[in-house]
């Protein structure tokens, strides 16, 4: 699936966040941020400070401005926060409305439509949805294809196909029919829909925090301790040097040390990347699953949908000896003309192609008798008259063909070795007993996964097709996909004893699945992706389910989860190596005036004391809003290898950390004395 | 020889004594045969060698050796007047000096409030000193040994039985390198004798008295723990302590090979030899660019002595005449990098930015080889917080040498990164701030400041060197040092052996997915943290002291 892009934010979303960051000012809602929970009681007392000041008619200029300035680093971390969380919430608002006032069509079992409340539905109810009516639950389409509008939970205004069978069937409440009728079956009941867990999803996001957010957070109070200890210790070592440090100046300091940068986007990280998953349309049924995402080693890849084509296709006719092309190509026409399997229909597909027959519509001879395929006989074909045409596996044919010929001919046994060691399938034709040849069918790789198979190999992520196939045939797959390992012939059991054996050897293991047989392995695994699709035990069983069904998703959960992590991991370096600049701003202010020698420290040569302090203020300050869209939208994440990742982040953020404060210090500097505020 | 050719001599000896030494160690411990010398060791304290304990049992058996080293030394210094072995009639230490000793000791800090010579009798520094030399160094070994485990083994719960390292630290290494090292000093002439003061008169008639005492065999101790508690005042610039320039540069050496041996043997012990020699690398780095700043300010000498024309370039003050300027340097360097703290020049005559090295070299929480074991300890706890920041950075849960962390171990961390910091910052600044603390200020203004920093900066980094011109015999003094140096030692120890404790019971990721930390760009983050961390939490104090009074000298003033 490609990325979606993010509509405009709406100014009613943006007046949510405004609000919502003066409501967060409550001392109560910021004790879950403790790095901001200071900043905020140091604007208070400078505020006080300044207040003092007015009141004892002394000059007050420059702690007013540090003050609301200050107020302001407050205000852009909550708006941070906010605006990732109204992003979520305000979609999931509109829809849980939507929602409560739906009603449906159910079909009854008396094959009557009844039209009830949409919360009324259970799980395996069926309903009609018509032109522009609301989908009124989540389900899967048995009968129709429509034009869907899913910008309600996506975003995505470009509304999209959805079709009874195949991958395209899910559905989801809430989201609109444009055009067609369609008959859902009703797959979750009331109160675990997507909206449901949207919603749930949207609120615990703000309350629970992950193990790594936790640990990162145990960092930054750790350095917040730091610098209080710094700068508190710093007012009696000035005293001791005859320097009286003003409480506004040391407050300043010490909230231009502390993470505020990261402190304050921290949770709009979490939320955004919560956010970036729904926009795939996946749901994650906690933060630490999208975390662990960003762990994963080994991926589980089934063959069938994900690496190749859903279906094996037809590439070839190889006719035995003394038949012609043609001859073969007629024939397996006829014999697949009523066959509905995606192989039978590929088979049409090529043989028209071969007669020149491409777009006329060829009618099953009358009187024709087809012959479907069972496992007992495994060969399907058609009985036109006296003419019996059969094709299917070699051994079937073979068995099929003995009353007329005792083996198969040479050139086809030989033919049909090939197929299947080059990992093809391969089918055999026979009209009325005489063996036409051989038809090759072919797994065909997915558009692009090579280059993706690729990417997470670099990442030293290992990917291990499954497939129920024969060794022979899945090696060949393997080696052409460019998987790392391959298990063949998997069973459902194989592939949960597989990953017992990996996590045995500490690996993290990913895997999608759809089936009932899937649950056990799904449970098993770090980050288990059900397909919406996809039965209801297999979805208890995942941490994620994906909307689309779409077996390639894993890759993208995957990159989500590690683009979360760096976007974490970049921002608290460029946090910590800004202070860097910071210290050369505010401390030879503080000493200048005392010791002038100490001015060689003012490396930016920064007007006046005051202006250097203020300066360095605002740019932490307006460092939060800057950075709200990367935090929203993430670091840009390119799949390579770790050393190559770090050494980018490690220089885009750590030394550009550095170096950025410097330059926008100074700029700032220039300016307040430009408008003379200082 | 020119003075770099020395330089990189001393620095090829001494890797190439460590590495075998390493190497040495690393079976040592690994061994799980119980040899003849060691069993009976077990068997007088009814120790079953073969039983491991959890990191809680280990980290309480390792306090209460320490308490009752302690709560002994201190009594034996009380009551040294009845005891033998007192032929200068020495009387009952004073109770804050004594309390400060002990904790010195016990700490591997050996700071010394007191002068040798004049307080302790012959019997309080063989038995009390001495003793508590050989069991802090080993203290420390053991804990770094244990530390190292937790990345050597995986899914289980045990750590190493603490008797066990203790007792095969003292047996197998302390002793044999002490015993060869001590009679190679007494070939160069260090004392070693019960006698009593010799007076003798100088040339010019006056009365002098010559402290004698059994030395040598503290002075190799000394060294090879870290510890750095002289025998006489005056440390290794006393003639008896370190007579010649060969004994000089062994001590050096000494000092610093343990300490420089540990990255190997951890690297030995967790199966990846590459990574021992990039946590050596990152130490050297670090002790190079330290020792080029110090030598840059040395060798450009005083600008005021020079004016006078006392001196061409070189700044001689308080060096050891004896053996030379780079001496003096890679003396100082090497003292203050490991928490050794053995001195043979006085750090407040070196120039006020080769202080500020030496103040930061202790401040970083002695991690450049630092002491034995807890310089190890505390390196590596540097690279968890920096392979924190590296695994988010590269998109992955964090893991460091295949372990990944979690808030636990993030919050054992920071106490080790943070609680030295925040008891030397504050009780400098509670120094500065009363007249008990200013009252035993020999100089006044940044220097001042610098002196006041560097007893608490080195008391909380388990160094014990001084800075000298500071009276740190008070009881404020006492009192306090001794509570930097009992934070500074138990809050590395402890939360690092929780860390241990719930690493070891981490499964392995597999090599594959983690990050190459031995290579190139792992020195490099993590060289960076640790000059960072430094850099941000002692910026504002070093630039009121040690930089102000470089500066203040270049404007022609001194303190």
């Amino acid at each position: 699936m490609e990325k979606k892009t993010k509509g405009i934010l709406k100014p009613e979303t943006i007046r949510q966040a405004v609000k919502g960051s003066f409501t967060r000012l409550n001392p109560v809602t910021m004790a879950a941020n403790p790095v901001m929970l200071i900043v905020e009681i140091g604007s208070l007392v400078v505020t006080l400070v300044a207040v003092r000041d007015i009141m004892l008619g002394r000059s007050f200029g420059f702690d007013l401005q540090i003050s609301i300035w200050l107020w302001f680093t407050v205000l852009f971390a909550n708006f941070a926060e906010a605006l990732a969380e109204g992003k979520g919430k305000a979609q999931a608002e509109t829809l849980k409305k939507t929602r409560s006032e739906a009603f449906a069509n159910k079909v009854t079992d008396e094959d009557k439509i009844e039209n009830v409340p949409a919360l009324t539905l259970r799980k395996g109810d069926i309903v009609i949805v018509k032109d522009n009516e609301l989908i009124p639950c989540d389900g899967e389409i048995i009968d129709g294809v429509s034009l869907v509008d899913e910008s309600a939970i996506t975003g995505e205004s470009a509304p999209v196909v959805r079709e009874s069978g195949g991958e395209k069937a899910g559905v989801t409440g809430g989201t609109k029919v444009l055009s067609g009728t369609i008959k859902i079956k009703v797959t979750t009941n009331p109160g675990e829909t997507f909206i449901d867990q949207m919603i749930k999803m949207v609120e615990s996001a703000k309350r629970q925090k992950t193990p790594n957010e936790q640990a990162l957070e145990i960092l930054l109070i750790a350095m917040t301790v730091l610098f209080l200890v710094v700068v508190i210790t710093l007012r009696f070592f000035g005293v001791y040097m005859s320097v009286a440090i003003s409480i506004p100046i040391l407050i300043s300091l010490l909230v231009c040390l502390m993470p505020t940068t990261i402190g304050g986007l921290l949770p709009a990280i979490g939320i955004a990347g919560m956010d970036r998953l729904l926009a795939h349309n996946v749901i994650a049924m906690s933060g630490k699953a999208v975390e662990a995402a960003g762990d994963v080693n080994v991926v589980l890849l089934d063959k069938t949908g994900t690496i190749t084509l859903g279906n094996r296709v037809a590439t070839e006719f190889l006719p035995a000896e003394g038949v012609t092309e043609l001859e073969l190509a007629h024939a397996a026409l006829i014999s697949s003309l009523a066959d509905e399997t995606p192989e039978g229909r590929s088979v049409v597909i090529l043989a028209k192609e071969k007669l020149n027959l491409k777009g006329s519509d060829i009618k099953i001879p009358e009187g024709a008798k087809y012959i479907g395929f069972s496992a007992e006989t495994r060969m399907s074909g058609i009985d036109v008259g006296a003419k019996q045409i059969r094709k299917g596996a070699m051994e079937a044919i073979e068995e099929y063909a003995k009353p007329f010929c005792s083996k198969l001919p040479e050139k086809v046994q030989q033919d049909a070795d090939d197929i299947a060691g080059e990992g093809g399938t391969p089918l055999v034709v026979c009209e009325s007993g005489r063996v036409l040849g051989v038809i090759r069918l072919k797994d065909v790789l997915k558009h692009g996964i090579k280059e993706r198979l690729q990417q997470l190999q670099m990442m030293g992520i290992e990917s291990i097709m499954i497939t129920g196939d024969n060794p022979l045939t899945a090696v060949v797959i393997a080696a052409e996909a460019g998987v790392s390992d391959f298990i063949a012939p998997a069973k459902p059991e194989t592939k949960l004893k597989a990953i017992r054996e990996l996590q045995s050897r500490g690996n993290m293991v990913a895997m999608i699945g759809d089936g009932t047989n899937d649950a056990p392995a799904l449970a098993q695994a770090d980050v288990a992706v059900a397909m919406n699709a996809g039965t209801q035990a297999a979805r208890e069983a995942a941490n994620m389910i994906d909307l689309d069904s779409s077996p390639t998703k894993l890759l993208d959960i995957v990159e989500i989860g590690k683009q979360i992590l760096i976007t974490r991991g970049s921002i608290t370096t460029f946090s910590v190596t800004n202070d860097v600049s910071k210290y050369f701003a505010i401390i030879p202010a503080i000493f200048a005036a005392s010791y002038p020698m100490l001015g060689i420290l003012n490396i930016m040569h920064l007007s006046t004391p005051q202006s250097a302090v203020l300066s360095a203020v605002i740019f932490n300050a307006i460092i939060i809003p800057m950075l709200i869209p990367l935090s929203l939208r993430g670091v840009k994440y390119k799949m390579t290898t770790a050393q190559a990742l770090l050494t980018r982040n490690f220089l885009i953020y750590g030394i550009g950390g550095l170096l950025l404060p410097f330059i926008c210090i100074k700029l700032i500097d220039i300016l307040l004395v430009a408008t003379r505020l200082v | 020889m020119p003075w770099y050719l020395q330089f990189i001599l001393f620095l090829v000896i001494l890797t190439g004594l460590a590495v075998p030494l390493g190497e040495y160690m690393a079976r040592i411990f690994d061994s799980k045969k119980i040899r003849r010398l060691e069993a009976p060791a077990y068997r007088l304290f009814g120790i079953d060698p073969t039983k491991e304990m959890t990191w809680k049992t280990y980290a309480l058996n390792l306090v209460l050796i320490n308490v009752i080293g302690l709560v002994f030394v201190f009594a034996l210094q009380r009551f040294q007047q009845f005891l033998p072995l007192n032929p200068q009639k020495m009387g009952p230490v004073r109770w804050d000096t004594a309390l400060n000793t002990a904790v010195s000791f016990v700490t591997n800090t050996n700071w010394q409030a007191y002068g040798g010579e004049s307080t302790m009798s012959y019997l309080t520094q063989m038995l009390g000193l001495a003793v508590q030399n050989f069991l802090s160094a080993a203290v420390g070994i053991a804990a770094a040994i244990a530390f190292i485990r937790a990345f050597a083994r995986q899914s289980v719960t045990e750590i190493g039985n603490f008797w066990v390292d203790l007792t095969r630290t003292i047996i197998y290494i302390l002793l044999p390198l002490c015993i060869i090292f001590s009679l190679f000093l007494v070939s160069q002439g260090v004392i070693q004798n019960f006698h009593p003061y010799v007076h003798a008169t100088t040339v010019q008639g006056q009365e002098q008295v010559i402290a004698m005492g059994p030395i040598a065999s503290q002075e190799a101790i000394k060294e090879l723990g870290t510890n750095g508690g002289g025998f006489l005042n005056a440390n290794s610039a006393h003639p008896y302590e370190n007579p010649t320039p060969v004994t000089d540069y062994l001590e050096i050496i000494g000092l610093l090979v343990i300490s420089v041996a540990l990255p190997f043997t951890f690297g030995i012990m967790m199966k990846n030899r590459k990574q021992g020699w990039v946590i050596f690398f990152a130490m050297l780095l670090l002790y190079l660019i330290g020792f080029s700043v110090v030598a840059w300010s040395e060798l450009h000498g005083n600008p005021l002595l020079a004016k006078l024309g006392v001196e061409q370039g070189l700044n001689m003050e308080g060096k050891e005449v004896r053996f030379g300027q780079l001496a003096s340097i890679v003396f100082a360097q090497s003292t203050t990098v490991t928490s050794c703290g053995a001195v043979n020049c006085m750090h407040d005559s070196l120039m006020p930015l080769s202080g500020m090295i030496l103040i930061f070299n202790m401040a970083i929480g002695e991690v450049i080889f630092g002491g034995t074991g807890t310089g190890l300890i505390s390196m590596i706890v540097y690279a968890i917080i920096t392979m924190f920041l590296v695994g988010l950075m590269i998109g992955r849960t964090p893991e460091i040498f295949g372990k990944k962390l979690e808030p636990f171990e993030m919050i054992m961390a920071m106490i080790v990164i943070l609680s030295s910091s925040v008891v030397q910052l504050v009780l400098s600044a509670v120094a500065v701030s009363h007249g008990f603390g200013l009252s035993s200020l020999n100089n006044a203004g940044p220097h001042g400041l610098s002196e006041i920093l560097y007893a608490f900066v080195s008391a909380a980094g388990n160094n014990g060197s001084a800075f000298a011109g500071l009276n740190a015999n008070t009881v404020f003094y006492n009192l306090g040092t001794a509570f930097a140096m009992l934070v500074g030692r138990f809050t590395v120890i402890i939360p690092a052996l929780a860390i241990a404790g719930t690493l070891v019971t981490k499964k392995m990721v597999p090599k594959s997915v983690q990050f190459p930390t031995d290579g190139s760009l792992f020195v490099v983050m993590l060289v960076s943290m640790v000059i960072i961390v430094g850099a941000l939490t002692f910026f504002p104090v070093l630039a009121l002291g040690p930089l102000l009074e470089h500066l203040f000298i270049y404007a022609g003033k001194v303190f």
